[in-house]
């Protein structure tokens, strides 16, 4: 499915919901790096997603690599305590900037 | 995702089955509840890993019934058993890795075979599920490079690329250093609370089995001697769980007539001067 698309600032707000699995994470990485290739710095916003999974965080992890590698900025936003659990598993909460909700990144 | 409406992700009932002639498991029942860590312990030939064989649908059984997740897999089709495996995730006591691949191969192997990914999305998720295993900077090696305790937690890597709901993990201390032992312990309880993930752990480490589980049910003999918690089960005065406890050698009664049918292969009624058989019923 094709996720909408707001726009944050400078960022493109891309909003996910619903179940990231084997079968979602697919057009979940193809929608993140059509933005990056546009140039667009992206917020990931996460908050409508239930379940995210390992393919589906592997596409996030690729989103900002592709990010970084042009000196675009690239956050995630309302990341569930569930979610938050998985990327800490490996250690990627120190990887990924989280913000808690778009109204801190109005704050910066 | 597949309908979630069961409320034991395990529930094993009267299983019986059988190796040739002889009985293995006796009307085992076992229920395991989401989330939960169930131990399963027993000496040698206690039935331990026929039972797990069993649960991972490689064998069918005698009678009873095993449901995964809800469905029953002793009357599933092999396509079913196939699709109801994406969801289950398998570490064989010996790694079971494949020899002629790479460690990141090794881990990859699941999703070429369950998922349609891009190149770039397996190869992330593999180093992700190295980095969970502490095993970082290792993917290109191969299975005969590594240490037993490095292969323990490659093997635990591909079993959990698929994320899946049911982990198995078949003797995780077995020849490991205390260390590295502590450090697999440490692995299962994050995996569980992170993910979620029901697990069950076959073994016969009993410092492991009381830090990491939730109930432990102990197998003898091919029947459950006794399901409980980690307390309960110290505190159990059955003799035979007191004597797995504390590392007693087993004193059985020996039924002599089956004992020399074993031996000899013949059935002794055959056999005359049966009275000089020497009784050896008390020893």
């Amino acid at each position: 499915m094709k996720y909408p698309v707001s726009q944050h600032f400078n960022y493109s707000v891309i909003s996910l919901s619903g179940e990231i699995d084997l079968n979602e994470s697919p057009n979940v990485r193809k929608q993140i790096l059509e933005y990056i290739n546009k140039n667009s710095s992206l917020l990931i916003d996460l908050s409508l997603v239930e379940y995210i999974d390992s393919s589906g965080v592997a596409s996030l992890v690729e989103g900002l690599q592709m990010a970084r590698s042009k000196k675009l900025n690239f956050a995630l936003v309302g990341v569930s305590e569930s979610a938050l659990q998985v990327l800490q598993l490996a250690r990627l909460d120190m990887v990924f900037t989280i913000y808690a909700s778009l109204e801190d990144i109005e704050s910066l | 995702m597949q309908n979630d409406n069961y409320s034991k992700i395990i529930q094993v009932s009267d299983l019986i089955t059988h190796y040739g002639s002889k009985k293995i498991l006796n009307g085992v029942s076992l229920d395991v509840n989401k989330g939960e860590i169930m131990v399963i312990m027993g000496g040698s030939g206690s039935g331990k890993s026929t039972l797990l064989r069993y649960m991972l649908g490689l064998n069918k059984p005698t009678s009873g019934s095993i449901k995964l997740l809800g469905e029953d897999i002793t009357k599933m089709s092999s396509n079913q058993l196939y699709q109801m495996k994406k969801q289950i995730g398998v570490s064989f006591q010996g790694g079971a890795l494949f020899g002629s691949m790479s460690v990141s191969e090794n881990i990859q192997l699941p999703l070429s075979e369950h998922a349609n990914l891009d190149v770039n999305t397996m190869r992330i998720m593999s180093q992700m599920k190295l980095e969970v295993v502490n095993m970082a900077g290792f993917e290109d090696l191969m299975p005969s490079q590594l240490s037993g305790g490095m292969i323990k937690r490659a093997a635990l890597a591909r079993a959990i690329i698929l994320d899946p709901k049911l982990l198995f993990f078949d003797e995780p201390s077995a020849g490991l250093d205390p260390v590295v032992s502590a450090e697999l312990d440490e692995l299962i309880l994050n995996l569980r609370d992170a993910m979620g993930m029901s697990i069950v752990v076959v073994t016969h480490e009993l410092e492991s089995a009381f830090k990491i589980a939730d109930r432990i049910t102990i197998l003898d003999r091919g029947e459950i001697l006794m399901c409980g918690t980690v307390d309960e089960v110290k505190n159990s005065d059955n003799h035979r769980v007191y004597n797995l406890l504390h590392r007693q050698p087993r004193r059985d009664m020996v039924d002599v007539d089956e004992y020399l049918q074993r031996l000899t292969g013949k059935n002794l009624d055959l056999v005359s001067e049966k009275s000089n058989i020497v009784n050896h019923k008390k020893y």
